[in-house]
C-alpha cells in the first residue's frame, strides 16, 4: 500500500497535497485497491464553484462500486483534470497520486488542514480497517 | 404453485427461535386486533368460481365485440399468433428482470435485441430495458433531466398537450422534489402551435418535453424547437407512439436527447390499461444518468458471444441515494412481445401497418367531417388519430353509438371543460373501411333530443 510521505489524507480516503495555498486533491491507493478497476469518473464541481470541507466534488465508479469523492478541506476550485481523466479512469489505479488528480482548489481556510490525517496516522487507519 | 410452510416447518423454525408456539410468538400484540374474525363468505368450488369469474368478465364490453375507435394512448392493433406463443414459452414466461443475470441468456439477449430495435426505430444511441409504461417512462426522463444538470436546472417544461395521465404521473413522480413543473397547467393553450413554448426555455430549464404525436394526435415538427432548447443549454425529451415512427422522421434526426413513449401498440393487448411497456431511449452521453437496467454483449473466456447486464453502478442498489431513480428493473415479458413483434415485422412490415392506420385515419376524417355537425378541432397533421368538434356533447355523442355497439372516441371533455363537445377518434389497421362507413352513418344518425 502506497501512502506517500507529505500529503494529508482523510478517513474517506482522498488526499491532499498543497503548495501555496493551492491544494491538489485526488483518492489513496487504499481506495482505488478497494475499488478494483475504475471505469469512470465524473468530476462534478466547476471551476469557480467554492465548495465546503466535505462537499460532494466527484463520483468514482469501478466494475463494483461507486463512490462519491469528498472535499477534504473547502475551497474554491481552480482547476479540474477533465481532459485525460475521464477518458482514461484508469489512471486511478495506476497512478492515483499522479495523473488522477481531480481537482486543485485555492483554501478557504487552511487550518482546516490540521485536521487532516498524516501519513503514518492513514497508515494506521487503514490498518485497523484491515483488521 | 403457491406452497405454504408446513406445520413441520413452523415447528423448526419456533424451535429454532426458542419460542412455543405462534400465539406465543404474538402474544406481545394487542388481543383485540389478534386473529380477527373477516367477515367473508365460504369458500366456493372451483366449478362455482369459473362460473363467477366467467360471469364477472362477461360484463365487459372489449374490442372483439364492439367497434372501436378509442385510442387515447391505447391502440387497438392486430397482435400476430407467434407473439403470444413465444412469450408463453416457459423459458421466458417471467415479468421480471433476470436477477441473477448473467444464468439467463436468453432473456439477456432478448432484451439486448429490444434496446437494438427502440434505438434504432427512436433515432437514438442507447435504450434501456424499458420501464413499466409511457408515464413513468417520461416521468424517469424528467428525472434523467434534473441529474444532468445536478439540480442547477431545477425547471421542467411539460406540454399542456401531453396525455393527461403522463402530467400526473410527472407530478406524482415530482411531487416533495426540487423539480418545478412548467406549463403544463396552461390548458389554454392546447390548440395554439407549440412554439408558444419557445420563449419559456431559459437557463433555468433542463428539459422540454413535447409529444410525437401529442395527446390530441397532431404531429409537430420540433426541429426549431430542439434548436432553441439546445442553445440555452437544455435537453428536449418527446414521448412517442413507436407505432407512428414507421412513417414519421425519428426524434433523434430533429435533436431530441430523450425519446419516451407507450410501448402498447408492439404487439401488447389492451387489457383494460395495463401491463404495458415503457419505452426509454437517449444519447450516449447521458447513459450514466439513465434510470433502469441494460443489457450489453461481450465475448466470454472462450471468446463465445455472450450477455451482460452493463453499467448497474448507476442504479440504486450500488450509488444508494445520488442514483437517478429507484427503479431497478424492466417489464420483462411486455418488451419481448415488443420484440417478437417488431422482429416479426422487420423495418417494412412496421412501416405497412403505420400506413395502414395513417391512410384509414385519414379517409375516416375526411367522410367524418363530410356530415353536417362534425368538424376537425385541428388543421395540423396527424398520424392516426384526430379530434372532431361535434354537434352536441361527446359525451352524448358515445351513449348513443354505444346503443348500436361502436365505441366512437375518447371523451375529451373529461380533462379538458372547454372541450366537452369534442371526441378524440382512433383509427388503426383493425378498422375495415366498412366499419368505418359504418361509424359514419352512425355518427349522423346521431340525434339532439
Amino acid at each position: 500500500m502506497n501512502i506517500p510521505t507529505g500529503l494529508k489524507y482523510t478517513e474517506n480516503d482522498e488526499w491532499i497535497q498543497v503548495e501555496d495555498n493551492i491544494g491538489t486533491v485526488g483518492i489513496t491507493d487504499y481506495a482505488q485497491e478497494q475499488l478494483s478497476d475504475v471505469v469512470f469518473v465524473e468530476i462534478i464541481a466547476d471551476e469557480g464553484d467554492t465548495l465546503e470541507k466535505g462537499g460532494t466534488c466527484a463520483t468514482v465508479e469501478s466494475v463494483k462500486a461507486a463512490a462519491d469523492v469528498y472535499m477534504p478541506v473547502g475551497g474554491k476550485i481552480v482547476s479540474i483534470n477533465d481532459v485525460e481523466l475521464p477518458d482514461s479512469p484508469e489512471l486511478i489505479n495506476t497512478d492515483p497520486y499522479g495523473a488522477a488528480w481531480m481537482l486543485k482548489i485555492e483554501l478557504s481556510d487552511s487550518s482546516e488542514l490540521d485536521e487532516l490525517l498524516d501519513a503514518d496516522a492513514y497508515k494506521n487507519f487503514c490498518e485497523e480497517r484491515e483488521q | 404453485m403457491y406452497s405454504p410452510h408446513t406445520d413441520a416447518d413452523r415447528q423448526a423454525m419456533l424451535k429454532t427461535i426458542g419460542v412455543e408456539s405462534i400465539e406465543k410468538l404474538f402474544e406481545c400484540l394487542p388481543k383485540e386486533n389478534l386473529f380477527p374474525d373477516l367477515d367473508l363468505p365460504a369458500g366456493l368450488t372451483e366449478l362455482d368460481m369459473l362460473t363467477e369469474l366467467e360471469g364477472i368478465a362477461w360484463a365487459n364490453d372489449t374490442t372483439q365485440e364492439l367497434l372501436s375507435f378509442l385510442g387515447a394512448g391505447a391502440y387497438n392493433h392486430y397482435i400476430p399468433a407467434v407473439v403470444d406463443a413465444i412469450l408463453q414459452r416457459g423459458e421466458f414466461y417471467t415479468a421480471y428482470t433476470p436477477y441473477q443475470p448473467e444464468i439467463s441468456q436468453g432473456t439477456l439477449q432478448a432484451i439486448f435485441e429490444y434496446q437494438s430495435m427502440v434505438a434504432g426505430l427512436t433515432g437514438m444511441e442507447v435504450s434501456n430495458a424499458s420501464h413499466y409504461d409511457g408515464a413513468t417512462a417520461v416521468a424517469e426522463a424528467v428525472n434523467m433531466a434534473y441529474h444532468v444538470f445536478r439540480g442547477k436546472r431545477p425547471k421542467v417544461i411539460l406540454s399542456p398537450s401531453l396525455h393527461p395521465h403522463y402530467l400526473q404521473t410527472i407530478q406524482t413522480y415530482t411531487d416533495g422534489s426540487d423539480i418545478q413543473l412548467v406549463a403544463h397547467d396552461q390548458t389554454n393553450e392546447i390548440s395554439s402551435d407549440p412554439d408558444w413554448l419557445l420563449p419559456l426555455i431559459d437557463d433555468s430549464i433542463s428539459l422540454i418535453v413535447v409529444g410525437y404525436p401529442d395527446f390530441f394526435g397532431r404531429v409537430y415538427d420540433y426541429t426549431e424547437m430542439a434548436r432553441v432548447a439546445h442553445d440555452s443549454g437544455a435537453l428536449i425529451a418527446v414521448t412517442v407512439n413507436p407505432l407512428s415512427l414507421g412513417l414519421l422522421k425519428p426524434p433523434g434526426e430533429f435533436g431530441a436527447d430523450i425519446v419516451t413513449g407507450e410501448g402498447q401498440p408492439l404487439g401488447i393487448p389492451l387489457s383494460f390499461g395495463g401491463p404495458y411497456l415503457g419505452l426509454f431511449a437517449t444519447r450516449q452521453e447521458y447513459v450514466r444518468k439513465m434510470a433502469g437496467r441494460l443489457a450489453g454483449e461481450t465475448v466470454d473466456n472462450r471468446g463465445q458471444r455472450a450477455y451482460v447486464l452493463t453499467l448497474t453502478a448507476r442504479e440504486q442498489h450500488i450509488r444508494r441515494d445520488r442514483a437517478t431513480s429507484n427503479i431497478c428493473t424492466n417489464q420483462g415479458l411486455m418488451a419481448l412481445a415488443a420484440t417478437v413483434y417488431m422482429s416479426l415485422l422487420g423495418k417494412h412490415g412496421l412501416r405497412q401497418v403505420a400506413e395502414l392506420c395513417y391512410h384509414k385515419a385519414h379517409y375516416a376524417a375526411r367522410i367524418i367531417t363530410s356530415i353536417p355537425g362534425y368538424q376537425l378541432w385541428s388543421t395540423a397533421p396527424f398520424f392516426n388519430e384526430f379530434v372532431v368538434e361535434c354537434f352536441l356533447p361527446a359525451e352524448e355523442v358515445n351513449r348513443q353509438l354505444l346503443e348500436r355497439n361502436i365505441i366512437a372516441g375518447y371523451d375529451l371533455g373529461q380533462n379538458y371543460p372547454d372541450l366537452k363537445n369534442h371526441l378524440l377518434v382512433a383509427v388503426t389497421e383493425m378498422n375495415t373501411k366498412e366499419d368505418i362507413d359504418t361509424f359514419m352513418e352512425a355518427l349522423s344518425e346521431v340525434e339532439d333530443d
